[in-house]
């Protein structure tokens, strides 16, 4: 059975063929700018690579540059295609490349589709490896004379100042953690050591945050330093105090900045993606419909288009069987050079 | 004997006059990014007009506006004009006005070059404003509970986190005034007695900056307070660390942040003006060949364009003359009355 059956008179085929060439242009447009946005993503994520544990993330934007190239190439073709497809000349010569073209840009179409989803599937992986991120960055934050940890200080405290965040889950992170590099502490002190006899590690733990987390927006002078302990400073209260610090935690802050991006630029990817299906079908009925008219006496008649000539399922076992047999032929052969010597030396 | 002369046949006309016509339009495009650089100016000024005590003067991106949007209107008049020079009757109609037309544009580009100088010149003003300011601005930190002063703090605050700098001249600004409210000190305290005690002015002054001064990329926790206070910390020397606050003084960073965009707006204003002499001159080229055909009636003969009808100093001479004979003229007008009501 035929899927999606269309006439096409001359005209309409003429026109089809025009709005075909416009759409290919434009759709050439949106592949550039689907690989812009790819590039954009990546150095995004790139800028904040110090605070994130994994790379898996980077998979989106890379998906987003290859889909961006292969359509600048695939919408060339189709434009190309389309220019030649009045003439019945020159039409025939694309014969045997429709085929193999089909296939190539209904797979990146079909990427294009995926890289969108996995946009927002990929959420929980980039929540997951910034929290691991962050918490080495704030473990190696007083590692100021350590190679390879000694700018962590200076990139935590940009981050927190430039996102408005304090901490991994909160503030309260930082008093789990040592931040004070032991070069700065003076051992012989007796307030030194009893901080670090209070606990098993021997760390120095204060409940202080660094002045990153400062919010500007305070009326009063920035409280880092004793934060819970209300009779340290005149009229503060610990509880009810909102605007001293920054409340928010930076994975928080981080993820929901990253997945703003991402849903933008999912958005737009979607569009081209409709836009690219649109020039795929378009030409596969342009091209169905110059098929019929191939050979024939009066290249003026009323012709037929389709979408594909058998049902879905035949369709896409006929694409899948020559690549299947391929890998199941290389198979027999590799098991049948295997079998062969065995007997041949008893 | 006319300046700069060149001859001209029908194809060297119209290809000045289609290059003129391309030039023109670049020249639109030019003012209005005249017009775009003026209100991006104006919004940097308005952006940071707290810290300028809100009398900074408005005036060179007000200009700089104004040039942009007479750029574009003499651009596209002057583009028309071109397009219509090669057809005889429509450029008949703007014959009368072109050598008015003409003179305007040599004295806009006088305008435009007086502008571009006022970019470079408009710094030390601005100096001066910066630092009054700067000055107020910092007085009025503590002042959170004030209206029409609350935002201060916060303002300076990310003033010094953006622009990486600290107090005024620098960091010791902040020992001379009280940055810290009445209403966080507790007046009961020996500690908070004593500095108030210790000042004229009753004003509790301290060794310490706000955290906005902190560095990130120094290699300790940030000392904001008692810093010049060596044994109040460990392993620190006063004199010798560079690293913990910023050193650079917000005027300094203020004053290289707008000299920075006022140098590059005049010299692309002197780009601009460059491009506004070369249509000008066009213009001139295409409207004197055009009025020196050898043969009238026939649009293909040959003729002969000029910058100037007589050489500079012939030029100078006559205008000169004809002022002389306008003021004259207004004279004997006097004088005839004069005799009139002597006669009466």
């Amino acid at each position: 059975m035929v899927v999606m059956k269309m006439k096409f008179p001359f005209q309409k085929r003429v026109k089809l063929a025009q709005g075909l060439w416009l759409l290919s242009w434009c759709a050439t447009v949106a592949g550039a700018t689907t690989f812009t946005l790819g590039c954009l993503l990546k150095t995004e994520l790139r800028r904040r690579a110090e605070v994130m544990d994994n790379t898996d993330i980077h998979i989106v934007p890379n998906t987003l540059m290859i889909v961006g190239l292969a359509s600048l190439g695939i919408n060339y073709f189709a434009s190309k295609i389309c220019q030649d497809a009045l003439d019945a000349g020159r039409f025939p010569r694309w014969k045997n490349f429709l085929k193999p073209y089909f296939a190539v840009s209904c797979f990146f179409t079909v990427l294009m589709l995926l890289a969108v989803i996995m946009s927002y599937a990929m959420k929980g992986s980039l929540e997951s490896s910034l929290k691991a991120g962050l918490r080495n960055g704030i473990r190696f934050y007083k590692d100021t004379d350590t190679p390879g940890r000694c700018f962590q200080k200076q990139n935590i405290d940009r981050l927190q100042m430039e996102f408005q965040c304090c901490g991994n889950n909160d503030f309260r992170d930082w008093f789990e953690v040592q931040w004070i590099s032991n070069r700065y502490l003076d051992f012989s002190s007796k307030e030194v050591k009893d901080r670090i006899k209070s606990n098993v590690d021997g760390r120095y733990l204060v409940d202080g945050v660094p002045f990153s987390c400062c919010n500007p927006r305070s009326p009063r002078p920035c409280i880092q330093y004793r934060l819970t302990n209300n009779s340290a400073h005149y009229n503060y209260d610990y509880q009810t105090e909102e605007l001293n610090i920054y409340l928010r935690g930076c994975r928080e802050a981080l993820v929901n900045y990253y997945m703003g991006l991402m849903n933008t630029i999912g958005a737009g990817v979607l569009s081209v993606f409709l836009l690219q299906a649109s020039v795929l079908v378009s030409l596969r009925f342009l091209q169905t419909a110059m098929e019929a008219v191939a050979g024939k006496e009066n290249t003026e008649i009323e012709t037929e288009g389709y979408l594909l000539e058998n049902g879905v399922k035949e369709t896409m076992m006929e694409y899948l069987n020559p690549v299947l047999t391929f890998l199941l032929l290389k198979n027999q052969v590799q098991e049948g050079e295997e079998t062969t010597p065995g007997p041949a030396t008893t | 004997m006319a300046l700069m002369v060149v001859k001209f046949d029908l194809k060297k006309r119209v290809k000045l006059a289609q290059t003129v016509w391309f030039m023109y339009w670049f020249a639109v495009l030019a003012g209005i990014l005249v017009l775009s650089l003026g209100l991006f100016f104006k919004i940097e000024l308005r952006k940071r007009s707290e810290l300028m005590d809100n009398n900074e003067s408005h005036f060179l991106p007000n200009l700089l506006i104004a040039m942009g949007l007479i750029a574009c209107a003499t651009n596209a008049f002057g583009g028309k004009v071109c397009y219509d020079s090669l057809d005889p009757t429509k450029f008949g109609k703007w014959k009368p006005m072109l050598k008015t037309f003409l003179v305007l544009c040599v004295g806009f580009n006088a305008l435009l070059v007086i502008t571009a100088l006022l970019c470079f010149v408009m710094r030390i003003p601005l100096q001066f404003t910066l630092a009054e300011g700067l000055k107020n601005g910092m007085k009025y930190y503590k002042d959170t509970d004030t209206p029409g002063r609350c935002y201060m703090k916060r303002t300076l605050d990310l003033m010094q986190i953006e622009f990486r700098c600290c107090g005024n001249d620098n960091y010791r600004d902040w020992f001379e005034i009280q940055w810290v409210s009445n209403r966080y000190l507790d007046f009961s305290a020996k500690e908070v007695k004593d500095r108030i005690g210790s000042n004229v002015d009753g004003q509790y002054l301290m060794d310490g900056v706000p955290f906005s001064c902190c560095n990130p990329s120094s290699p300790r926790p940030c000392i904001q307070y008692q810093m010049t206070n060596n044994s109040a910390h460990y392993s620190y020397d006063h004199y010798t660390e560079e690293l913990n606050v910023w050193r650079r003084g917000c005027r300094d960073a203020l004053l290289s942040y707008y000299g920075g965009i006022m140098n590059t707006i005049g010299a692309l204003v002197l780009l601009v003006t460059m491009l506004e002499v070369s249509v000008t001159v066009g213009l001139q080229y295409v409207d004197t060949s055009l009025s020196t055909l050898a043969n009238p009636e026939d649009m293909e003969s040959e003729s002969e364009g000029f910058l100037l009808e007589k050489t500079v100093k012939e030029t100078f001479t006559d205008i000169m003359a004809k002022m002389k004979v306008m003021g004259k003229g207004a004279k004997v007008e006097e004088g005839g009355e004069e005799g009139v009501a002597s006669v009466s």
